[in-house]
C-alpha cells in the first residue's frame, strides 16, 4: 500500500517535471522500481508454486560470513587455551585475588575535551582515579602505581585537541595494548540520553572476540570492572568487536518483560582499534610485541580479521 | 700579501659579500667560521689575518686557527686543534694555544666554547627524558579506516546485540530473583509443582532484601527515580499523585484485558505487583501495560 501511494506521488511528480532530460531519467527510475516489484511478486509465486521443493532462501553474503578463517579463533572446549588463561597475567583477577583499581591520565597538556573524556570514564569504571599528567615518563610512573596498589594504568593521548589513542597497561607486569581511540562522544553530545550514570558496579558485555588475540583483549576489558556488578544499578557496559573494531558502549536498562528490554544510553561513546599489544608493561622500545598492527597484512585480504 | 682593510673595505662597506645577512638592526655573518656571528671588522673571518674559532662535531670541540700563509691554498688553511673534554683543561688549551693573540679573539673563543659545552649538556640531558616521536598519518588511510568503522558500527547493530545479550543473561538467571517475570514463576511452578509455598518463600526472601524489589514501596520510589531517566517526568511528576489512582484504575481495567495476551494462558500470576503497579501507575503507561498484571485479577 505505501508503494503505491508513493508511486502514485512520485508519478504525478514525473508528468510535471518540464526539463525533459530530468523527466526521463525519473520516469526510469520509476520504471525499475516497478520491474524491481514485479521480480519479487514472480519470483514469490515461483517459490510457493514448488512448495518444499523449491530451492532454500539463498543467504546474502556478509563480511561477517565470508570472513576468512583464522586458525587461532578460540574453542570453547580447548584445554590449551583453558590452561594459558589459568596462568596468564589476568588469573589473579580472575581468581578474584585483586580488585581492579584503575589510574587515568593523559599525555602532555591535555586540553578540554580530553580531560572531560576523562573524567567521564572515571565516572564510568569504578574505582578509577584522574591524574594529571604533568610530563612525567611513563617508565617513572609505572613503579609508584604498582606500589599504590593500582592494577590499571590507563593514558589517553591526545592529538589536535581531541583524545585519538589509549594505552591500556595492566600493572603487575601485565600486557600493554595501544589503542585508536576514534569517534569519542562525551555525554552532552548524546541523545536522548539518562542522568549520570550512579556509583555502581557496571555488569559488561564482550561480543564477538573470537580469536586468541581477541580473547586476550576481553579479557583485558573484562578486568578492568569489578567482578560483582551491582545489578541494582542496572547499567551495563559494552564492548562489541566488529571486524576489529570495538564499540565502547554505556547503557541503562530496564526489563519491561519476559521478551523485551529497554536500553538507554549514558555516558561516553568511543571506538577503540588495536594498534599492538606488547607482552609487560609499557616500552616501547625494548619491549616484546605479542601483535602489531601491520596495515599491508589486512590489504591484501580484506575479509581476514584479527580479533 | 692580505690586506684585511681593503678587503674589509669591500666586502664590509661596499660590494657585496656573500656570507652577509642584513637585517633592520643588525648584520649576521654567516661564515661557519666566524665566531660570532656578526658581521663585525674583527669578527669577519675573512677580513683578519690572525683569526680563530671553536667549532664543534659530533660533541667533540675544536679549535680552528687561521694560518695565513696558507691563504693561498683554502683547504689547507685552517689548523685544528682537539679541545679536551674537561672544561678548564680546555680553556687552559686555548690560552695555551693562542698565546700572544689579541685579547677580542681569545675572549670570543672561551665564550664560543662555553656556550657549546653548555648546549651539548643540554642535548645529552634531553636525550635520557622521554622522546616524542611523531607518526605521520596518511590522509587516504584515515579517510579509509573511517569509512571501515562506520560500515562496521552499522553492522554490528549494537542496541540488538545488547538486549538479546541481556534477554539470554535474563533467561540464565544470572540476575536470580530480581526480577519476577510471570513465565518465570510459572516455570518455577512447573518445577517445583508446588506454586504457594515457593511464592510465600520468594515473598520472604525479598523482604529480607530491600534494594531492587519492585514490590515494596520504599524500592519503588528508587525505581521511579531511574525510570525518569527515560522521559522527561517532570511533567507527570507533579501532578502525579491525583493522577495515580484514577490511572490506576484504567490500568488495571487495561491489564486485565491485557493479561491474557501478556501471559499467554499461564494460569495464576504471583501475588506481587500490586503495590509495585500503583506506584508505576504515573510513569510511562507503555511500561505499564506490558508490567506484571494485578495479581487481584486472577483469570480463571
Amino acid at each position: 500500500m505505501k508503494n503505491v501511494a508513493a508511486m502514485e506521488r512520485s508519478r504525478l511528480c514525473v508528468s510535471e517535471i518540464k526539463n525533459k532530460q530530468r523527466r526521463h531519467l525519473m520516469f526510469m527510475k520509476l520504471k525499475q522500481e516497478k520491474r524491481k516489484v514485479a521480480m519479487k511478486k514472480k519470483k514469490k509465486k515461483e517459490r510457493d508454486a514448488l512448495g518444499d521443493k523449491a530451492p532454500p532462501k539463498e543467504v546474502p553474503k556478509t563480511i561477517e560470513n565470508q570472513r576468512v578463517y583464522d586458525e587461532t579463533t578460540v574453542n570453547p572446549e580447548d584445554e590449551e587455551v583453558a590452561f594459558d588463561e589459568g596462568t596468564d597475567e589476568f588469573s589473579a583477577y580472575f581468581n578474584r585475588l585483586t580488585n581492579p583499581k584503575v589510574l587515568i591520565t593523559t599525555s602532555d597538556r591535555p586540553r578540554g575535551r580530553t580531560v572531560r573524556f576523562c573524567n567521564q570514564l572515571a565516572t564510568v569504571i569504578p574505582d578509577a582515579h584522574v591524574y594529571y599528567r604533568r610530563g612525567l615518563a611513563l617508565k617513572k610512573v609505572i613503579p609508584q602505581c604498582i606500589a599504590r596498589g593500582f592494577t590499571y594504568l590507563m593514558v589517553i593521548n591526545e592529538d589536535r585537541k581531541v583524545p585519538n589513542g589509549m594505552v591500556l597497561c595492566h600493572l603487575p607486569d601485565g600486557p600493554t595494548a595501544h589503542f585508536k581511540v576514534s569517534s569519542v562522544r562525551l555525554r552532552k553530545e548524546m541523545k536522548r540520553r539518562g542522568k549520570d550514570p550512579t556509583e555502581h558496579s557496571p555488569e559488561v558485555i564482550l561480543n564477538n572476540f573470537t580469536t586468541r588475540l581477541g580473547h586476550s583483549m576481553g579479557r583485558l576489558f573484562a578486568a578492568l570492572f569489578p567482578h560483582d556488578p551491582q545489578f541494582v544499578g542496572r547499567q551495563v557496559a559494552t564492548f562489541h568487536n566488529q571486524r576489529d573494531f570495538i564499540f565502547f558502549r554505556f547503557h541503562r536498562y530496564i526489563f519491561k518483560n519476559e521478551q523485551r528490554v529497554g536500553i538507554q544510553e549514558l555516558g561516553p561513546r568511543f571506538t577503540l582499534k588495536l594498534r599492538s599489544l606488547q607482552k609487560g608493561t609499557f616500552d616501547s622500545k625494548f619491549g616484546e610485541y605479542e601483535w602489531v598492527l601491520k596495515r599491508h597484512e589486512n590489504d591484501v585480504c580484506r575479509r581476514r580479521f584479527n580479533l | 700579501m692580505q690586506h684585511d682593510d681593503v678587503i674589509w673595505d669591500v666586502i664590509g662597506n661596499r660590494a657585496f659579500c656573500s656570507f652577509k645577512v642584513k637585517t633592520k638592526v643588525q648584520n649576521f655573518c654567516r661564515n661557519e667560521y666566524n665566531i660570532t656571528g656578526l658581521c663585525n671588522r674583527s669578527s669577519c673571518p675573512l677580513a683578519n689575518s690572525q683569526y680563530a674559532t671553536i667549532r664543534e662535531e659530533k660533541g667533540q670541540c675544536f679549535l680552528y686557527m687561521k694560518v695565513i700563509e696558507r691563504a693561498a691554498f683554502p683547504a689547507r688553511m685552517w689548523e685544528k686543534v682537539k679541545l679536551s673534554k674537561n672544561y678548564e683543561k680546555a680553556l687552559e688549551q686555548i690560552d695555551q694555544n693562542l698565546i700572544y693573540w689579541p685579547r677580542f679573539i681569545r675572549h670570543k673563543c672561551k665564550q664560543r666554547f662555553t656556550k657549546i659545552t653548555q648546549y651539548l649538556i643540554r642535548i645529552r640531558k634531553l636525550t635520557l627524558k622521554r622522546q616524542r616521536k611523531l607518526v605521520p598519518l596518511s590522509r587516504k588511510v584515515e579517510a579509509r579506516e573511517k569509512r571501515k568503522e562506520e560500515k562496521a558500527l552499522i553492522a554490528a547493530q549494537l542496541d540488538n546485540a545488547i538486549e538479546k545479550e541481556l534477554l539470554e543473561r535474563l533467561k540464565q538467571g544470572t540476575y536470580g530473583d530480581i526480577y519476577n517475570f510471570p513465565i518465570h514463576a510459572f516455570d518455577k511452578a512447573l518445577e517445583h509443582q508446588d506454586e504457594e509455598s515457593e511464592t510465600d518463600s520468594e515473598e520472604e526472601e525479598e523482604d529480607d532484601e530491600d534494594v531492587g524489589k519492585k514490590e515494596f514501596v520504599a524500592d519503588d520510589e528508587i525505581e521511579e527515580s531511574d525510570l525518569s531517566d527515560f522521559e522527561d517526568m517532570d511533567n507527570l511528576k507533579a501532578g502525579s499523585d491525583e493522577h495515580e489512582e484514577s490511572s490506576e484504575e484504567d490500568e488495571s481495567e487495561e491489564e486485565m484485558e491485557e493479561e491474557p495476551e501478556a501471559s499467554g494462558s499461564k494460569g495464576k500470576m504471583p501475588l506481587k505487583g500490586a503495590v509495585f503497579r500503583k506506584k508505576r501507575a504515573y510513569v510511562e503507561i507503555e511500561y505499564e501495560q506490558e508490567m506484571e498484571p494485578v495479581p487481584k485479577s486472577k483469570a480463571t
